[in-house]
């Protein structure tokens, strides 16, 4: 009897169902998407805030003062000491090697460009555009594209195997050199691929693959600044600790957080006779910035959590209100409280369950869409959503229909059928 | 019960002043169903405050993140052209055009000989204003007496090993420092000696060469500026600083997307919170309807009792929401920013308009759906 009273329920108000329904679908999927959203911002925000360049720098171990201003080295560039080129893939054989987004290597020479009429030297800068590395099995690209996304090129970026340079924007004004022109640097012409800008020191320097510069300076394989690009996890009281005074239990911890310093102590052991620092002003502020859009996101979830709980509750108090004739009639028939109060949960849940799922169905693809649309990546959902989302919906809709019944339930019969309210 | 309401509504009917009819209807209705109109009131309200909440933070939240922004330092630097110097009221210049909205900290470089003959950047600047504008430094201890430095952790492993105070010359004149503390920032200026600006002017007689500058405005206000500076400092070369102004405006931008995508769901449930309790309470009412329908009152009379039924509750829905609203984007803006988001007036024509529209909307739908029933219908119960 209770299941065909459900079942009828269902079968002839088909209108009223309907709308309860789509108010619960509607609600779940908002809320759906918006959790969604807020537990992956993070991820995508942090992504963004790679933008800022690079996180990490390595130097050589036994590195003498830089005598530089402005970004212009003073110093003969030629003395002092040197990574190893060969040592760079191995930073793809860390523990963390997943969250480094890309590295790029500096070396500056000195050099002289013949028809330069100030005639004095010059930094020419060797580093990776875009290079192809292998480690293991894998095959990866790096280099300042990825590190330095605010360097814009206009023609074309150099291949890394070819001996084509970048000039900076106002040394090529300086010089009236053009892209595809030729230029000769210390005594050999190399094409100009296009002209850099970047609003820092390279504006005046010329920009070139690694290969071209070590062979200028006569050191195969050498590499004087290593810049890294990581993912990392704000700072916290642990990651504050130096990690000399942390037992071996808690050092495991550190070591396996990816924490700014954490990458550094690993990319120190990956890269012989290295020095690996944070750039403090990138690594310390993306905390706090990333910790307010979470935060912001965060409210704005519950926010949108409260307006589809409170839509889900409307529709359903609606819904029941709206049968108070046939709660008159069951209850003139005999029906007790507790009956009459279990048919309308059983039809909110049957309500709140169909809703659910689709709309947790349908959340997943609006936030899918909200990911593409606005960080060009996919937002993931996490499965063990579906669960919860499930429960919420059924809780929201309990909590939403007890009011509406409690009236339901408590009217008397009598006014009810008569038609009063 | 029944008795007791209804000899209260003559008695009440009796004592209120003879308004119109149109008007005596629409507070009648209010009052009788108290609940009813309550609950679709409590959701005109809310919904009306989420909308405030959420366009107000909208609205807000760039100048809010734009001042965590600020903490990457400088987003402008002004540099002495090349064998020039920066006229002496380039300071007073770049802070008058900047009134306010922003930081400028001027900057001196020289390269100093220590007595064992190494190179080293040393450079004079506003300590004060460098620890406000570049607060990521990691500083053991900020000098505060004349002839105290700054030396970054890099320089102080060649300069002063044991933290001892040391001698720096400069074109034959010697300068005693002690070192205060040391700085360490994983950049170029781990290799620097700072100094204050006016122990460095005395002992060099240098004038700065550089001026970075932390503008606070939108991405508009600071290229503004940019223009105003190299007009009044033709000497200098006034760029942005790209890194920071692109990485900028990427996050601001995805962040705006993602509140504004966030924005439009949350307002759209909250219409149709308001959309469903508000067509339940006219279809509720279809007696109403239809007595009024056979007393012989038009159907465009009808329908206008129940805009302006509407119209009434959207307005103070709107209003009483949009208080609430404001209060709620003040608090977020608490909790997240530490500061409140302010109010922003022109947010509210805007919810007006709408929950206005939501009300009319759905106080007309039920009635279009029940035009065409007869009113014996209704009122038999069917």
């Amino acid at each position: 009897m209770f299941g065909r009273l459900v079942y009828e329920s269902f079968r002839r108000q088909k209108r009223r169902k309907l709308l309860a329904g789509v108010a619960i679908t509607l609600g779940v999927g908002v809320a759906t998407a918006m959790i969604a959203v807020a537990t992956d911002i993070g991820d995508k925000i942090s992504r963004e805030l790679r933008t800022y360049g690079a996180n990490l720098i390595v130097t050589p171990q036994e590195d003498t003062l830089d005598v530089q201003i402005g970004g212009v080295d003073l110093k003969p560039p030629s003395d002092g000491a040197y990574l190893n080129e060969a040592d760079l893939p191995k930073i793809r054989g860390t523990f963390w090697h997943h969250n480094i987004v890309g590295f790029a290597p500096m070396l500056p020479v000195s050099v002289r460009v013949s028809g330069d009429a100030d005639a004095k030297n010059l930094t020419l800068l060797g580093t990776y555009f875009s290079k192809r590395l292998t480690f293991g099995k894998e095959d990866f690209a790096t280099g300042v594209r990825i590190t330095h996304p605010w360097w814009k090129v206009q023609g074309a970026w150099p291949d890394d195997n070819s001996s084509d340079v970048l000039l900076g924007e106002s040394l090529a004004a300086r010089l009236g050199r053009k892209t595809g022109d030729e230029i000769e640097i210390s005594g050999q012409a190399h094409r100009v691929a296009g002209i850099l800008s970047t609003g820092g020191a390279e504006d005046a320097q010329i920009v070139a693959p690694l290969a071209l510069a070590q062979q200028i300076l006569g050191k195969p394989g050498a590499v004087r600044r290593l810049y890294v690009s990581a993912l990392t996890k704000p700072e916290d009281a642990l990651s504050r600790r130096d990690p000399k005074s942390m037992n071996p239990e808690m050092f495991d911890r550190w070591y396996c957080s990816p924490y700014v310093a954490s990458i550094a102590y690993q990319l120190q052991e990956a890269i012989p006779y290295s020095r690996a620092e944070q750039i403090r002003q990138i690594a310390q502020n993306e905390g706090t910035v990333l910790s307010r859009i979470k935060g912001l996101m965060l409210l704005v979830t519950l926010a949108a959590l409260f307006a589809s709980a409170l839509a889900v509750s409307a529709a359903m108090a609606t819904a029941i209100f709206e049968r108070r004739g046939e709660v008159g009639l069951m209850k003139a028939l005999g029906a007790g409280n507790v009956s009459v109060a279990a048919l309308f949960f059983a039809e909110a849940l049957l309500l709140a369950l169909i809703g659910g799922v689709v709309g947790f169905a349908g959340g997943a693809l609006l936030a899918r869409q909200i990911g593409r649309s606005i960080f060009d990546s996919q937002i993931t959902i996490e499965p063990v959503l579906f669960p919860v989302i499930l429960a919420i919906a059924v809780i929201v809709t309990f909590a939403g229909s007890a009011m509406a019944i409690r009236r339901a339930v408590k009217f008397d019969p009598v006014y009810a059928l008569r038609g009063e309210a | 019960m029944r008795s007791r309401q209804n000899s209260d509504l003559i008695n009440r009917r009796a004592a209120t002043p003879h308004t119109s009819m149109f008007l005596r209807m629409l507070m009648r209705a209010a009052v009788l169903r108290r609940g009813r109109a309550a609950s679709a009131l409590l959701a005109m309200v809310v919904a009306a405050a989420v909308a405030t909440a959420m366009l107000n933070l909208y609205v807000d939240v760039q100048a809010k993140l734009r001042k965590e922004f600020r903490n990457y330092g400088a987003n402008i630097v002004v540099v002495a052209r090349e064998g020039e110097v920066l006229p002496a009221d380039a300071l007073e210049k770049v802070e008058s055009a900047l009134a306010g909205h922003g930081l400028a900290v001027p900057f001196a470089y020289v390269v100093a000989r220590t007595s064992d003959g190494q190179s080293v950047v040393v450079s004079g600047t506003n300590l004060d204003q460098v620890r406000k504008l570049d607060s990521w430094w990691s500083v053991t201890a900020w000098p505060n007496h004349s002839q105290d430095a700054l030396v970054g952790t890099r320089a102080a492993a060649v300069v002063s090993p044991q933290g001892k105070p040391f001698d720096l010359s400069f074109q034959e004149r010697t300068i005693h420092i002690n070192p205060a503390g040391t700085l360490r920032t994983g950049a170029s200026e781990d290799s620097r000696i700072y100094l204050s600006l006016q122990d460095f002017e005395n002992w060099t007689g240098v004038q700065p060469s550089t001026i970075e500058i932390a503008s606070s405005g939108s991405s508009e206000e600071v290229n503004a500026l940019i223009q105003k500076l190299s007009q009044a400092l033709p000497a200098a070369e006034v760029r942005p600083i790209r890194q920071i102004m692109e990485g900028e405006a990427r996050v601001l931008g995805k962040t705006r997307a993602t509140l504004a995508a966030a924005a439009v769901l949350i307002i759209a449930t909250a219409a149709l919170c308001v959309l469903s309790t508000l067509i339940g309470w006219v279809f509720d009412r279809r007696r109403d309807f239809a007595i009024m329908k056979a007393l012989g009152a038009s159907e465009s009379l009808i329908g206008g009792f129940f805009a302006a039924e509407a119209a009434a509750l959207g307005t103070v829905g709107a209003i009483v929401g949009f208080a609430v609203g404001v209060g709620v984007a003040a608090w977020i803006g608490r909790v997240n920013f530490h500061a409140p988001v302010v109010p922003r007036f022109n947010v509210l024509p805007v919810v007006l308009v709408g929950s206005i529209a939501v009300a009319l909307i759905s106080a007309v739908l039920p009635i279009f759906l029940l035009r065409r029933v007869q009113p014996a219908m209704i009122l038999r119960g069917e």
